[in-house]
């Protein structure tokens, strides 16, 4: 076997390949060969790291050196530099703040460091295409163990035990579904994976299946020896090209390896998975709107019960769980049950991948211990708020979550903990909002959302979302009337409780936890006519501040409307009647002297 | 068997049961929209919730379970049911006093039931073109409320999956596919959608107005015909009991109306056995195409053209009674009375949705005129008969005119499911032993299950036969067919559960209970006849003396026989010749 003295992972995560990771790594290949190091520097092709907004970026094992926004310009002094005379390239280095002293080192990112990864343990270090590098990181000896060593009633105490829960969002304890499917009648049985990640701005199950495939496939199958199952089915969303490309491959390379199929390991237990890919409804990422999908049919949610592990895909009992949870298994079968809930905290164990986004510093895809504060996260990982402003809110859940606001930024990140403030796990999404946001808008847009995505099916998401976005949208035009708060709270309070599915009786919560939190903003918006965050431009008009302006005359340039007049070296103004506030001045202005209000 | 409580009674039901169901046996009805038994229960509307433990939930479909608490009328509930109820009206167009179905309005009536005083919230509406593209159907998605009825009772009880939902959110509406008209799908035209929707989206093409006018114009002599099943189901429209027979009342309002003469589809149903019978056993004889299939029902005809055409000539080439009627209405009757056939206006008064576009087929103007002019359902006769400030309930009994009135017991069956058959084994069995039958009721074929099957001795010969209702279950017959399996000589199909019985063009509602009362009514009228075998029927006798010669002589095969039109399956209803395209549909 080829010795390499230097391995560069290359980011290939759907982010980075849009980043056009695959020109730097074609230039870093090109440079090797005319360095005429090509045999002694390995550069693989891993899954995402996980600082999205980085990339094109490597880390650079044995170190770990982590270099960042990279263009293929950059492949050069990189392999002469680095690889060849050992010189690191301080300028591609990452640096926490603008004036900060660069970091070298991956371990030493706050980014990287205080992250514990079981689900993403593979994610970023291997190369997703290659069964070998799953293998060599104990890829199928958990199944291997549960096939040989284990009885289904044994994996289902294991998983129990460990205390896991459903990753998608409800937090449903993982094994005690395991053991319903296990003990629904019938000699037909299957097992689903849910990739239908729909929540905005939730990456997690992607960058899993495009990182690791194997660890999904792996812990269906040992789910479907668990349960009873031949069959399994990845139901995944048409816009994850890739995860279907790589795992495709990744089901073809196990089946020849005889990891999947008939007598799998040599052993009497057979299974197969089959990839279904959705259409990108959101609505399909709810269990039972997925099964029906499975079917054939058009995905809608049906009633429940029966619950899948009785009467799932075409009637037969049936496993559902998320790629997430799936990704948690094998570690738990080698590591045992006890090493698992020594992690997070009492009732949410083990780790959360959360995904970064928004009004923050380093976006991307974090795992850490449950339990971990929202501050640690936000500000520690995060790195914190951009250009010094201020942390207004985060969104957890997505659209059928709810807003934290700065008093939960101590308050543990599990699954009661986050209920009980009004907002919830869900996938693991979090949008981080600053001061200038408007939490109305911000209702406005994730009811807009959920309007859009409810499959019709019922009566309160389907009308009830519509009414609801009709008076947010009225609300942020300033046509507010009196009355609207309570009616808002009328019908969310309604479609909470009545819709048929969890969409619905998600899609108010977004406006429930700003109405708590930021109920003031609401009363503004409607008795005032005010904006308080200055967002809504229905109420705002744009001045500007005569101490602050020097008269350069950049804002008369690029007003569209000719709304600015004024003589050079002397303050400016707006005249508000022909303003049509769409902010080109505020943005250009080099001395912040445009403001709105 | 398990026990629940339900607003504090204590409740024990079988244990399949929904909470919906333990309520009713509870006596406690509980307000539901989207619901409708035997029909439609996909839990989509929300009307019927309930609180169970503490939580909102469907009762149409929650199943109930041992020790389960149940409160039906809360504050929560009631606050639920009218936000949703209210959210519904805020998408539907508020007029309702021009609408078809004011007063019969589910919707309208929950409104009132929960005690809905204003509409809360108002906002964007739906807009959508109305399909007036079939003759049979008017489908207006404006005022669809999307319960989800009609789709179910197209795709599973009728297996036809014309009616789908479409698009997403708000902007959901039930369409055929690729919004394609309606008349350009392969919809029956049974109507079975129009009976289950609870609002105004689905209605009859009305053609009431072209009645008005016939009857106003002195130049046209106006004939009408009634169906078997219209005398035990008209009465339904104003109050009285399903089931009950309405026939010299029917025949009295139509004279009152203004038709010049007033005849039953009876007769011609009995021509149809006459006709019918003798083709069954010349296929017999011949070693024709076996099995024979019932051509009666025109939407179990387009069903078969659309989704069988290969099977076309297991049909029997006998058209329909209307049809037949309507040829003899403008050949043999003008003559007899000596009128002018093209001053001849002839009016159908039909269970039937479908018989309206059977009277367009082109193939139906074999008396050189359009043989049947206006199809009515039982619907706007009863509208007609109220417009015109008749008192249905205390009118006297009148009589059919002759000689088309006249009939027998086997015609009237004809409205029943398994009736064709029956009355086509009380002639064939005659015809063929030359005996006396000693018991005419042929029990086997009667009946709401959904495919009966039955033996008949006819001296030595063994008649296998079989009778299927609701095309979801002719589907299951022609598959058999189609994978040779099925050794049957005579089938009857008809396209409504339960036959004309349960037509859509029938009162609403029709359930299966009262399905079941109208056979019963049949049945009871068939008792009374004096004559209950076609071939007995005098004015029969004398028609084919005087007029037609024999069954399947020359005269009949001109005005009483018809061939079928293979048609495709999707986008389009037209006929199709082609071969390969044909053999593609399958």
């Amino acid at each position: 076997m080829a010795v390499y003295r230097l391995h560069v992972l290359v980011c290939a995560g759907a982010g980075c390949v849009s980043s056009n990771c695959k020109a730097v790594e074609a230039a870093l290949q090109d440079e090797l060969e005319k360095a005429g190091i090509a045999e002694e520097v390995k550069v693989v092709e891993t899954g995402c790291i996980g600082t999205c907004d980085l990339g094109p970026l490597i880390v650079v094992y044995p170190e770990g050196v982590f270099y960042q926004r990279l263009t293929p310009d950059d492949a050069r002094e990189i392999v002469n530099e680095h690889f060849v005379k050992g010189r690191i390239v301080r300028r591609l280095l990452y640096r926490p703040a603008e004036d900060a002293e660069p970091v070298a080192l991956t371990a030493d990112m706050d980014f990287f460091r205080r992250q514990y990864r079981i689900a993403l343990r593979n994610t970023g270090v291997i190369d997703p295409e290659v069964i070998e590098e799953y293998i060599a990181r104990d890829g199928y000896a958990a199944l291997g163990k549960v096939l040989s060593t284990m009885s289904p009633e044994q994996v289902i105490d294991e998983i129990k035990r460990s205390g896991l829960r459903g990753r998608g969002g409800a937090g449903f304890p993982t094994g005690l579904k395991w053991e319903f499917a296990y003990k629904a009648p019938g000699d037909e049985k299957y097992v689903v994976c849910n990739a239908d990640e729909g929540d905005p701005g939730a990456f997690m199950d992607r960058s899993i299946l495009e990182g690791d495939p194997h660890s999904v496939i792996e812990a269906m199958s040992i789910a479907g020896y668990a349960i009873g199952a031949k069959q399994g089915f990845v139901y995944v969303r048409a816009e994850y090209p890739l995860a279907v490309e790589r795992l495709t491959k990744a089901l073809n390379q196990a089946r020849e390896y005889g990891l999947l199929g008939e007598n799998i390991f040599g052993t009497d237990f057979s299974f197969d998975i089959e990839i279904r890919v959705g259409a990108g409804a959101f609505v399909c990422g709810e269990e039972t709107a997925l099964l029906t999908s499975i079917e054939g049919k058009r995905g809608e949610p049906r009633p429940r019960p029966p619950f899948p592990a009785v009467k799932g895909v075409f009637g037969k009992p049936t496993l559902l769980n998320n790629v997430e949870t799936y990704a948690n298994i094998c570690p738990i079968i080698l590591n045992g049950a006890e090493w698992f809930a020594e992690i997070g905290t009492e009732k949410s164990r083990g780790t959360k991948v959360f995904a970064i986004a928004g009004d923050i510093n380093n976006t991307g895809l974090v795992e850490v211990p449950m339990g971990t504060t929202l501050r640690e996260v936000i500000f520690d990982i995060g790195g914190g708020i951009p250009k010094g402003k201020k942390f207004k809110a985060a969104q957890t859940g997505g659209p059928s979550g709810g807003c934290l606001t700065e008093e939960h930024l101590d308050i543990s990140m599990d699954y009661e903990s986050l209920t009980q403030v009004g907002s919830m796990m869900g996938s693991g999404g979090l949008i981080v909002m600053d001061e200038n946001t408007c939490m109305v808008d911000i209702a406005r847009f994730y009811l807009d959302y959920t309007k859009d995505e409810s499959c019709g099916k019922c009566t309160p998401c389907r009308v009830g979302t519509t009414r609801m976005l009709e008076i947010l949208t009225r609300l942020t035009e300033g046509k507010g009337e009196e009355g609207d708060i309570e009616k808002l709270e009328t019908l969310a309070r309604n479609i909470k409780a009545s819709s048929l599915c969890g969409l619905g009786q998600s899609a108010p919560n977004p406006v429930l936890s700003t109405l708590q939190h930021f109920r003031e903003e609401y009363e503004a918006h409607v008795r005032d006519k005010r904006c308080p965050a200055g967002q809504c431009l229905a109420l705002i008009q744009f001045f500007i501040e005569p101490e602050l302006c020097r008269g350069c005359g950049l804002c008369i340039k690029v007003c569209p409307e000719n709304a600015i007049s004024g003589n050079r070296r002397e303050p400016h103004e707006i005249d508000v009647e022909l303003c049509v506030k769409c902010g080109a001045c505020q943005e250009r202005c080099p001395f912040d002297a445009i403001i709105r209000r | 068997m398990v026990t629940l409580t339900i607003d504090g009674q204590v409740v024990t039901v079988p244990a399949d049961y929904t909470v919906l169901e333990a309520a009713e046996a509870a006596g406690i009805r509980i307000p539901r929209l989207c619901y409708l038994k035997d029909v439609s229960q996909t839990g989509s509307c929300r009307v019927c919730v309930v609180e169970i433990g503490g939580r909102l939930q469907a009762a149409c479909v929650f199943p109930v379970s041992e020790g389960l608490e149940v409160k039906t009328n809360t504050p929560m509930v009631r606050e639920s049911r009218r936000t949703t109820v209210e959210l519904l009206l805020s998408n539907h167009p508020q007029d309702c006093l021009t609408c078809l179905r004011n007063q019969t309005c589910e919707l309208q009536k929950l409104a009132q039931e929960l005690n809905i005083r204003q509409v809360s919230f108002e906002g964007e509406r739906t807009h959508f073109p109305i399909d007036l593209s079939s003759p049979s159907i008017i489908r207006d998605p404006n005022k669809c409320i999307l319960c989800r009825r009609c789709i179910s009772v197209c795709s599973e009880i009728q297996g036809v999956d014309i009616l789908a939902a479409r698009e997403r959110g708000f902007d959901t509406v039930v369409s055929p596919a690729w919004q394609e008209e309606l008349a350009n799908t392969a919809c029956t035209n049974c109507g079975q959608c129009v009976l289950v929707c609870p609002v105004g989206a689905l209605t009859e093409q009305d053609d009431t107005e072209k009645v008005w006018a016939a009857l106003a114009d002195p130049d046209t002599h106006v004939v009408v015909q009634t169906a078997p099943a219209v005398r035990v189901t008209l009465g339904e429209e104003f109050g009285l009991e399903p089931g009950t027979v309405v026939t010299g009342k029917m025949i009295t309002a139509l004279r009152r109306l203004g038709f010049d003469a007033v005849f039953d589809t009876d007769f011609s149903a009995d021509l149809t056995i006459m006709e019918e019978a003798n083709e069954l056993l010349q296929r017999l004889n011949d070693g024709g195409k076996l099995p024979m299939i019932t051509s009666c029902s025109p939407g179990w005809i387009k069903f078969i053209e659309h989704q069988f055409p290969s099977l076309l000539d297991h049909l029997s080439t006998c058209k329909s009674p209307q049809q037949m009627f309507g040829a003899l209405a403008k050949t043999y009757y003008p003559r007899k009375v000596g009128l002018d056939p093209a001053k001849i206006v002839t009016v159908s008064i039909m269970p039937c949705t479908a018989k309206k576009f059977e009277a367009e087929r082109p193939e139906m103007r074999s008396s050189g005129y359009q043989d049947v002019d206006i199809v009515l359902t039982v619907r706007e006769l009863a509208r007609m008969i109220k417009e015109a400030g008749i008192d249905f309930v205390n009118l006297p009994d009148g009589e059919y005119d002759a000689p088309m009135g006249i009939s027998t017991g086997a015609g009237l069956i004809f409205g029943a499911t398994g009736g064709v058959m029956e009355a086509a084994l009380r002639t064939a069995y005659e015809v063929v032993t030359g005996k006396t039958l000693a018991k005419l009721d042929f029990t086997d074929v009667r009946g709401l299950e959904g495919i009966k099957e039955a033996s008949v001795d006819l001296d030595g010969t063994v008649l296998k036969v079989a009778v299927a209702h609701g095309l979801g279950n002719a589907r299951k017959v022609m598959e058999l067919i189609q994978q040779g399996k099925a050794e049957y000589h005579f089938i009857e199909i008809m396209a409504c559960p339960g036959g004309c019985i349960g037509g859509g063009g029938q009162p609403i509602p029709t359930s299966t209970e009262i399905r079941q009362k109208r056979i019963e009514g049949i049945y009871a009228a068939d008792r009374d006849m004096p004559l209950r075998k076609s071939h007995e029927n005098p004015a029969i006798k004398v028609l084919y003396e005087e007029f037609l010669g024999e069954p399947l002589g020359e005269m009949s095969h001109k005005l009483l026989h018809t061939s079928y039109t293979p048609r495709l399956k999707y986008r389009t209803a037209a006929p199709c010749k082609d071969q390969e395209q044909l053999a593609g549909n399958a």
